[in-house]
């Protein structure tokens, strides 16, 4: 059953073929199996998920097949979502005895789709990290290559898709955190536009940057879990009260004349060569399909990372401000006075990435400083946004690869946060020029997956979508699992 | 441009996180890496350039002047650290 996609489960519950206890059951006793060699979730509610399922198979006996567009299908969701009496601890000790009063709106959303929810994913502390070393709960390994980083921050979400622990999951992704992630553990990833999905109850990183999205083994799964996880939502005040379209009735349109621009600053020095072939080779299957590759500059795209780099550390800073033992999470032991209680609550609660993002961040919002870091990355974000603006006066979409190397292994890059930083380098963009994009498998290289990616226009969701599935129609790339995932029997 | 351990001392005070002094070199090497990197964004030209703070230069909404909570008082006390009587324990502040 772990072998079907989210889609063919759906349509299997529907026939009858199985329940959505058997198939809860059945991925309960794989997590069971499989959870020790990856670490990809933090927390299994296994009663509450039979408990759900069972439901599920209720509801569909008495209301029919038409109660919930995913009804009865177990996914995961990233410890970042609030799920109300359920553990919420974004990976860090800060929070590892938060149990949220509420659940998130995607959280929410999903429910009332009728999915069942296995647990939550392990990810790097408050999202911040591109390998899942931050985790306050230990690494994520890569199912493809265990003494690999599972990429990052929602690095959970991606190996416990890959390894078929659960069909889908939901990620958030605030310079890459779902695409990178997806990409180095071979599945299909969605940052949605800014404002696409609700943020309430997400627990906030960077608020003019953080979203919402799935994962999933498809870019057809991924649609799936987008239609019920998107819309407006007054309580999220960034919020867009944009229509939602039909995402699968537009997964078969044509690419006949889709313009894909390739800019040159993404198949530069620093792109791994096996890396930029796979991508060429996807590239020419969607010129096959009719699709057509323009060359096209993005000037600002080197500034992305810099830039990035003040953004989201200064809106962190102001973010995790309310970590202060008071209200929630954790306190330290025999506070002498309030500032004591602030500084070794804070000190003690919070990894070493985290305070120092917390830092730089303080730092660049600081008197002073301001100018030349935040004001001034707030302009070159601009620019950033511009380049794509003018760029889709000439093509549909904007493509390339999702990361410049594939998984790198445990321990490679965590001592220096900067080459950390540049892994990055081709995500980023999107989540400051607020577009979507999509990442999709597209090969393999040194035995590891390789991600392609594609950025669409403000709100383009359902394009993107298409393209994914028209190239997973042609190709098989989607359907390869790590060996990890078949030893474990059916 | 490279800050010093005093000017990291500084931040931490108001990022309200003790730093222990054996900690101090090592974390400021690393907050000057990160700097160094972000220093390129100062050769760009940005003059005339309009701040970007949202990616669709969305305004926040207003709505209704309206109850829209519940009373949640006792869920959101049931989970702090400390509580008396309905309200926040914190160390004395004033004697």
């Amino acid at each position: 059953m772990h072998r079907l996609t989210l889609a063919e489960q759906r349509q299997g519950l529907i026939r009858g073929d199985f329940s959505s206890r058997e198939l809860t059951a059945h991925y309960l006793a794989r997590i069971e199996r499989l959870e020790p060699a990856l670490n990809s979730f933090i927390s299994v509610t296994a009663e509450a998920a039979l408990a759900a399922a069972e439901a599920a198979d209720a509801t569909r006996a008495r209301h029919g097949n038409d109660s919930g567009l995913l009804l009865g299908l177990p996914i995961a969701h990233k410890d970042i979502f609030c799920t109300a009496g359920v553990r919420t601890s974004c990976a860090s000790k800060m929070l590892d005895n938060f149990v949220p009063p509420y659940d998130a709106a995607v959280v929410e959303r999903l429910r009332a789709a009728g999915a069942v929810s296995l647990g939550k994913t392990n990810m790097d502390e408050f999202a911040m990290g591109s390998s899942n070393e931050t985790s306050y709960y230990g690494p994520v390994k890569n199912p493809w290559a265990t003494d690999c980083v599972p990429g990052g921050s929602s690095g959970g979400s991606a190996a416990a898709v890959a390894a078929q622990l659960c069909a889908a999951a939901t990620a958030t992704d605030t310079g890459g955190s779902i695409r990178q992630p997806a990409a180095l553990c071979g599945i299909t990833g969605l940052k949605p536009s800014y404002g696409r999905v609700s943020r309430h109850g997400m627990i906030a990183f960077a608020s003019s940057l953080d979203q919402g999205g799935p994962m999933a083994r498809s870019a057809e799964d991924a649609a799936l879990l987008l239609a019920a996880m998107a819309g407006f939502d007054a309580r999220d005040s960034t919020s867009m009260d944009v229509p939602v379209p039909d995402y699968r009735a537009a997964l078969g349109d044509s690419l006949e004349g889709l313009r894909i621009g390739l800019p040159g600053a993404y198949f530069s020095a620093g792109l791994d060569p096996a890396i930029e072939q796979a991508v060429r080779a996807a590239l020419a299957e969607l010129e096959k399909l009719g699709a057509i590759l323009v060359d096209i500059e993005l000037p600002h795209t080197e500034l992305a990372v810099p830039c990035y780099y003040v953004i989201a550390p200064s809106e962190a800073s102001a973010n995790l401000a309310r970590f202060d033992g008071v209200r929630y999470g954790y306190r330290c032991a025999d506070p002498v006075d309030l500032d004591d209680l602030y500084t070794r609550t804070r000190a003690e609660g919070f990894g070493e990435e985290v305070k120092r993002r917390i830092f730089v961040g303080t730092y660049a919002l600081s008197a002073g400083y301001y100018d030349a870091y935040y004001r001034k990355a707030q302009q070159i974000r601009r620019l950033i946004r511009e380049d794509f603006l003018k760029a889709f006066k000439t093509v549909d979409v904007v493509a390339g690869p999702t990361t410049p190397h594939t998984a790198f292994r445990f321990g490679e890059k965590i001592a220096d946060p900067v080459s950390m930083y540049l892994e990055d380098v081709y995500t980023i963009s999107a989540n400051l020029a607020g577009l979507p994009a999509l990442s999709i498998p597209a090969g393999l290289a040194q035995h590891k997956p390789v991600g392609l990616q594609f950025i669409g226009q403000d709100f383009a969701e359902a394009r993107l979508l298409n393209i994914g599935h028209r190239y997973q129609q042609v190709t098989d790339w989607h359907r390869r699992t790590p060996a990890l995932a078949q030893e474990a029997g059916a | 441009m490279p800050i010093d351990q005093d000017a990291i001392a500084s931040v931490a005070r108001l990022a309200r996180i003790r730093v222990a002094p054996e900690e101090m070199p090592a974390l400021t090497a690393r907050i000057n890496t990160i700097l160094a990197m972000v220093d390129q964004m100062a050769a760009v030209d940005t003059a005339g350039v309009e701040l970007m703070a949202n990616p669709f230069d969305a305004r926040q909404r207003l709505r209704e002047d309206a109850v829209t909570e519940t009373d949640q008082r006792a869920a959101f006390l049931a989970i702090a650290p400390a509580t008396e009587g309905g309200l926040y324990l914190v160390p004395k502040v004033i004697d």
